[in-house]
């Protein structure tokens, strides 16, 4: 790979040791990729937040490196609520730990908003043709596919890497090449919300790391394109995405596509989901996989509006969207539901001590049972809401 | 004998060969405490891979398995190098944060190296060095 004389310094260790074992992991993922150079990232959000996932090791790690981060740089969802964990039954230690964690990606500069949807915190993050090195699969798919920027699926560390060297190798999804559709999928029904995660949970199956272009018959806004690409990221590997007519076209022309399957999909597949994976007898319902909009949070609190739950109900979101809209937090507790921030059902062991989880989330429905070891049933967010009524 | 090589993660070191055809998930398959290889569908179960030239085709699974690798060294019972066919980055992410010499792109033969073998890998150079010659059987 063609290192920069600059460049060439930090791999020799002129910059420091950290600097040195960062450029390091990018030489190295670049060369397996067979990346030509670096190129510089506008930003990056970081995996490895959760202490229940990167335990001792990954804490230890991150408080031993020594750094700063050159680029704006974001986290993803932590282990827990970082001011509510006594409600959601986190324990001291676990507390102790995450804060640690938190507390050694501040140190490097980073800026602690813990969250799966940057994009919804900031616009300053990504644009159209920014390279970024973000982590959160369902994050770089939204990046990908939604604002038409170009990231891979970065891990923890090379995504840490690429934050405190600046660049990321030029290598798949950064390429146009790596860009172009191999499944075409035409959905002969009427979708909406919870549908797309059933659509995303069928597909990301099929095509697994496949680049899926959709034709589908209704128009889906942004948070149902969320939903969508987060099950297919979780089911599959899906990083990119297209929707004829809806989000950004394919860089080549179609004549240069390489189609290896069209796949037809009617209503009664999406059906078959939600009669496969029922959310009856759940005892938590959780919602906000990935996190919950503003307008989200409102359908939410409209849905809720002059009722009490009867079963565990979680929202979550992230910080910076809660507080902007502190009016819809308070209705949507008012019903004893908690809006819970920093954190998620699939990355907190809170949810750990539950049977079964009601979920509208394709994504959250894939990861949970493995994940957390309890059961997943999939239901729109009206049937959620009204299960967590004591309504079915 | 010598055998070429490509570096991955830079250093040299060595140690008794420990050799698998199987994949290793650094999350799920070792028990980052002790080393020891915990998954019993796994060729090497109930193996420790501490202080070995551990040689394998490569790594899988969760991209955690790189903190594994991290935390092994920081137990004192990672492998003291590593030999792949074709590194992915979970395992050249791990070698590289932790400091083990890691070096790809041998031979597919090398897959037949006999447990125990004396083996130096100079991942700065390129080199792998094999006590003796004992490939096959």
């Amino acid at each position: 790979m063609y290192l920069s004389r600059e460049e060439e310094a930090v791999a020799r260790g002129e910059r420091g040791e950290t600097l040195r074992r960062m450029m390091e992991i990018l030489v190295a993922l670049g060369d397996i990729y067979g990346a030509e150079k670096l190129v510089p990232v506008r930003s990056v959000q970081i995996a490895g937040v959760s202490f229940k996932n990167i335990g001792d090791a990954g804490l230890e790690w991150i408080s031993d490196l020594d750094g700063q981060v050159v680029v704006p740089s974001i986290l993803n969802p932590a282990g827990m609520d970082l001011c509510r964990w006594r409600e959601m039954g986190i324990s001291e230690d676990f507390a102790a730990r995450q804060q640690a964690t938190i507390e050694a990606y501040r140190r490097l500069g980073v800026t602690i908003d813990c969250t799966c949807t940057p994009y919804q915190l900031y616009d300053s993050l990504a644009s159209r043709g920014d390279h970024l090195a973000w982590s959160e699969s369902s994050a770089v798919s939204y990046a990908n596919s939604v604002i038409g920027a170009r990231s891979n699926r970065e891990g923890g560390p090379s995504a840490l890497a690429a934050a405190l060297v600046g660049k990321t190798p030029l290598y798949g999804y950064h390429l146009d090449g790596n860009r172009k559709p191999t499944h075409q999928v035409s959905v002969d029904a009427n979708l909406s919300g919870s549908d797309y995660g059933a659509l995303g949970f069928i597909v990301g199956r099929i095509v697994k790391d496949g680049v899926p272009l959709f034709r589908l018959r209704s128009h889906p806004s942004n948070d149902e394109l969320k939903t969508l690409g987060a099950a297919m990221a979780a089911s599959g590997s899906v990083a990119l995405y297209y929707v004829d007519g809806v989000t950004p076209a394919p860089p080549v022309s179609p004549a240069a596509w390489e189609i290896a399957e069209k796949i037809s999909l009617e209503k009664s597949d999406i059906d078959e989901v939600y009669e496969k994976y029922p959310g009856k007898d759940a005892d938590i319902v959780a919602l906000g996989c990935p996190h919950c909009s503003r307008e989200e949070l409102e359908k939410i609190a409209g849905l809720l509006a002059g009722q009490k739950v009867q079963k565990e109900l979680w929202v979550c979101t992230a910080r910076k969207i809660a507080d902007s809209c502190p009016d819809l937090v308070a209705r949507i507790e008012e019903s004893g539901a908690r809006v819970f921030c920093d954190t998620c059902m699939v990355v907190s062991p809170a949810s750990e001590r539950y049977r079964k989880m009601m979920v509208n989330s394709g994504k959250a429905l894939s990861y949970i049972p493995g994940l957390c070891g309890v059961r997943a049933g999939l239901g729109s967010l009206e049937e959620c809401i009204n299960a967590a009524l004591g309504r079915n | 004998m010598e055998i070429k090589c490509h570096k991955v993660a830079s250093g040299k070191a060595g140690g008794p060969a420990l050799v698998t055809k199987d994949p290793i998930s650094f999350l799920g398959n070792v028990n980052p405490e002790t080393g020891v290889i915990v998954d019993p569908a796994h060729e090497l179960f109930g193996r420790c891979i501490a202080g070995s030239v551990l040689i394998f085709p490569g790594g899988k699974g969760s991209t955690v398995g790189s903190y594994v690798i991290y935390q092994l060294k920081k137990r004192g019972v990672a492998p003291a190098a590593m030999i792949n066919l074709h590194s992915e980055p979970i395992v050249a992410v791990g070698a590289i944060i932790s400091g083990i010499p890691l070096v790809d792109r041998v031979p597919d033969d090398l897959l037949n190296l006999t447990d125990g073998t004396f083996v130096e890998v100079d991942a700065n150079s390129g080199q792998i060095r094999i006590s003796q010659s004992s490939t096959g059987t």
